[in-house]
């Protein structure tokens, strides 16, 4: 009975926010935000060097074979760095391709996503509340695929995209494919830009291996959601920290007014406790499969209602500097407005748990 | 991260829930008042190994090898079928570990024994009219006469006092010392001349705090715990032992549970209250707290187990506050459910403290009895202190200079 990370563990965290804080400090960040692309294919080669674009595949294609608490913890870190690129969808799409797709199918793509020369994302919403099959339109007839998907992470960026069907399967396509369009949807967090991607019968192949897996993958991006999501609002607590300990006013640093040390209790209350929970969800997904689905969508509600409660008195005891597009701060907010929302928001989670509870 | 346990401690939960199997007792025994019940039971438990099993056995506990996961196996255990475990109240909750770590030979054997059994009762004298949050201010003095202290003031807010046999408390014995320096951690006799108890009553309607006023009450200087002016440091620990009390995920659980049983029985527009959007949305909130409280409890117990409680120190600070908001939380909504019986008073039979919830004027109970925990132990304020300070490295609030 141990509910602890292992050293491994820790040390894996430890290196990836060292890569992070060498390869993208903030200053960095403001920049690739700027520029739109949400991508620098220089620290996306750094991460594949690290090892992590595989880290659930299997070892005979350069995977890592490790558990969705390990991407999790990668997750998190990658949220406290508000950490540009398709990483998520990426190993999400590894993920799914493991999972459900034939040997060929296997041997074709996941050894060039486990060592990152190929970019895979998901397509999954279809419209601002859509993000169940059993809501989807999108289908394979004759071996073409037709329809139309939202928010897709990195769409422009990709290779390969899993497209989620409405019988719960997924479909590959290759992004140079015909019939296929890509259309920005100039997304809130410039760190994963969105699209909506057009499918018009467009040339594909369906994993069919081992059934649906579109809810399987949906919840360990549940998983990862919730790591992301508290990562963010660690770190925006600590930059809220940061900040009132150096501000003054009334010839006194902001900190010292108990009502500002109050407010920082009160929002490192709200996160830090929740640390817990998405290890639990992230854990249940490997190895307590009753109550996982239940699990993440719990992790991921709380978690990322916590966080942009969080990020908004963030905003706020940073004064009007918090206010502006060049403030640290704006960068992890949006992060969190993604979090928040991508797979579904709290409310749609919660009646989901309520659902899956038996209530 | 491995959620299974071993052989060994899979074996031991068997046993457990095997001896378990004598509770309710059958029989004769069944006859008896309950707190007879109860209490034989404890004693089984104890020659049983499973009820204070940290206690020595020469002071009346069990004495088992110190197994920190053996302890939780027990206590979920004794919690799924309600049965008598460690009496969780002031004597064997708080005074116990304080002695056993700070009090000599002769005050163990003396006052150990009887606090577990509850053949004893025991009360905290801390807060003073005057001294609450600022606890180190404290006025009541217990001045030396020879062998004995002679305690002079007022002690309030003092629960079951008018119960219980004895009292630890902080007493004032070197007024000129500084404000820290001057406390002594003192055991009272309350049948002693000199004390009078004065029952306050609650706003639930129960009387279970007091005042206690000494007049040349007279304590043997055997009876201090510590050295003369470490009581502040003797203090802390007990603090510590009140605040795990506070912050049992056993009980939360079980609190939620009953919350979703309310909401099975309320009628709302036709319909049972559970299938209302808005009440499942308050609940699956809720429940996000309360399956928070477990997990972080998880991670600290594994964080201690491992020698490194300091990696869960945050945590570990949040707990009080964390387990307080969110019982608050659970009656909050308990109480919205209530609809028109939330103007009931409490009966009774209702005013427990803690219990499990089952009727209308019990859940009212229980929505006023969550403010107590909130401010006793250290009200919310000064958690957020806390947490601030010695977690996040904030500014200390500025200090009023020293009284002279
Ligand atoms: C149900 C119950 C049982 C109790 N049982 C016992 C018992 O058995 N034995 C015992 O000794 N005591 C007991 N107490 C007393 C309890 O410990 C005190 O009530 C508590 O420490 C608060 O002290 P106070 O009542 O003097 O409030 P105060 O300290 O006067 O506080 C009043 C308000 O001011 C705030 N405040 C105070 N200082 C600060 C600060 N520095 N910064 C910001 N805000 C501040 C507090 O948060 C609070 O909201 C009990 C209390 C309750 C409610």
């Amino acid at each position: 009975m141990e509910f602890g990370l292992s050293e491994e563990q820790d040390l894996m965290q430890e290196t990836v926010r060292q890569f992070i804080n060498q390869e993208c400090p903030p200053t960095r960040l403001h920049e690739i935000f700027n520029a739109g692309e949400g991508h620098d294919g220089r620290i996306w080669q750094g991460l594949a060097d690290l090892g992590l674009c595989g880290l659930m595949l299997p070892e005979k294609f350069g995977g890592a074979e490790l558990e969705v608490l390990d991407l999790a913890l990668v997750c998190e870190e990658l949220g406290y760095g508000a950490f540009p690129g398709p990483f998520m969808m990426h190993s999400l799409a590894g993920v799914a391709i493991a999972k459900a797709g034939s040997s060929s199918q296997q041997d074709l793509w996941l050894p060039q996503i486990a060592n990152g020369a190929q970019v895979a994302t998901l397509a999954l919403g279809e419209g601002a509340n859509g993000w169940e099959c059993s809501e989807w339109s999108t289908e394979v007839r004759d071996g073409r695929l037709h329809g139309i998907k939202d928010f897709v992470s990195h769409a422009a960026l990709a290779d390969l995209i899993l497209v989620g069907l409405s019988d719960g399967h997924f479909a590959v396509v290759e992004t140079g494919a015909e019939g296929l369009s890509v259309e920005s949807q100039d997304g809130i967090d410039r760190s994963r830009p969105i699209s909506r991607v057009k499918f018009d019968g467009v040339r594909c192949e369906v994993l069919n291996e081992s059934g649906a897996c579109v809810q399987a993958i949906q919840d360990v991006g549940l998983a990862l959601l919730a790591a992301d999501a508290f990562g963010a609002a660690s770190r925006l607590v600590d930059l809220a920290v940061e900040y009132t300990k150096t501000r003054e006013q009334f010839g006194r640093k902001v900190a010292e007014f108990q009502a500002v040390k109050h407010q920082l209790a009160r929002l490192a209350l709200e996160v830090e406790p929740t640390r817990a929970l998405f290890w639990y969800a992230a854990h249940a997904l490997d190895h307590l499969p009753i109550e996982a689905s239940r699990s993440v969508a719990m992790a991921k509600a709380h978690i990322s209602e916590r966080g942009i409660e969080a990020a908004r008195a963030v905003v706020e005891l940073h004064g009007g500097l918090g206010f502006t597009w060049e403030c640290d701060v704006q960068l992890w907010f949006k992060r969190m407005m993604f979090d928040r929302t991508y797979l579904g928001t709290p409310e749609f989670l919660r009646e989901r748990c309520a659902n899956l509870g038996g209530l | 991260m491995d959620l299974t346990y071993s052989v060994e401690h899979e074996k031991y939960r068997e046993e457990v829930i095997d001896f378990l199997k004598g509770w309710p007792l059958s029989g004769e025994d069944a006859r008896l008042p309950i707190e007879e019940q109860e209490s034989l039971f404890r004693q089984h438990g104890i020659d049983a190994g499973y009820v204070y099993r940290n206690v020595p056995r020469e002071y009346g506990g069990a004495g088992q090898a110190p197994d920190a996961l053996k302890d939780s196996i027990v206590r979920e255990e004794f919690f799924r079928v309600s049965a008598p475990w460690d009496l969780l109240n002031q004597g064997a909750g708080m005074l116990v570990p304080t002695l056993l770590e700070f009090g000599t030979e002769e005050q163990k054997r003396r006052f150990i024994p009887k606090a577990l059994t509850g053949e004893e009762r025991w009360c905290q004298g801390y807060s003073e009219p005057g001294s609450g949050s600022d606890l180190a201010s404290l006025q009541c003095r217990a001045l030396r006469d020879e062998e004995h202290y002679v305690l002079n003031g007022q002690k309030i807010w003092t629960s079951n006092a008018k119960q219980a046999h004895f009292m630890f408390g902080l007493f004032r014995t070197d007024p000129a010392a500084s404000k820290h320096a001057g406390i002594s951690y003192l055991i009272v006799d309350m049948s002693a001349e000199g004390i009078d108890v004065r029952p306050l009553r609650e706003m639930t309607g129960g009387s279970e705090f007091n005042e206690v006023f000494f007049n040349d009450a007279r304590v043997p200087v055997e009876f201090r715990v510590g050295a003369e002016g470490e009581g502040w440091a003797v203090s802390r620990a007990t603090l510590i032992h009140e605040r795990n009390l506070i912050g049992n995920p056993n009980m939360m659980r079980d609190t939620f549970e009953d919350l979703l049983d309310l909401a099975r029985r309320t009628q709302r527009g036709g319909q049972a209250a559970i299938k209302d959007p808005y009440v499942r949305q308050r609940l699956m909130e809720i429940e996000g707290y309360v399956r928070t409280v477990e997990t972080s409890n998880m991670l600290q117990f594994t964080a201690t187990l491992r020698g490194e409680p300091m990696k869960a120190m945050r945590p570990m600070m949040m707990n009080k506050l964390y387990s307080t908001d969110t019982m608050q939380r659970i009656q909050r909504c308990a109480f919205d459910l209530l609809g028109g019986e939330g103007m009931l008073a409490p009966s009774p039979e209702d005013i427990v403290g803690w219990a499990r919830n089952t009727t209308s004027t019990g859940w009212v109970e229980a929505y006023l009895f969550s403010l107590g925990p909130a401010i006793a132990g250290g009200a919310s304020n000064i958690q957020l202190n806390i947490i601030g300070e010695r977690g996040y490295g904030l500014p200390r609030d500025p200090r009023p200079p020293e009284k002279s």
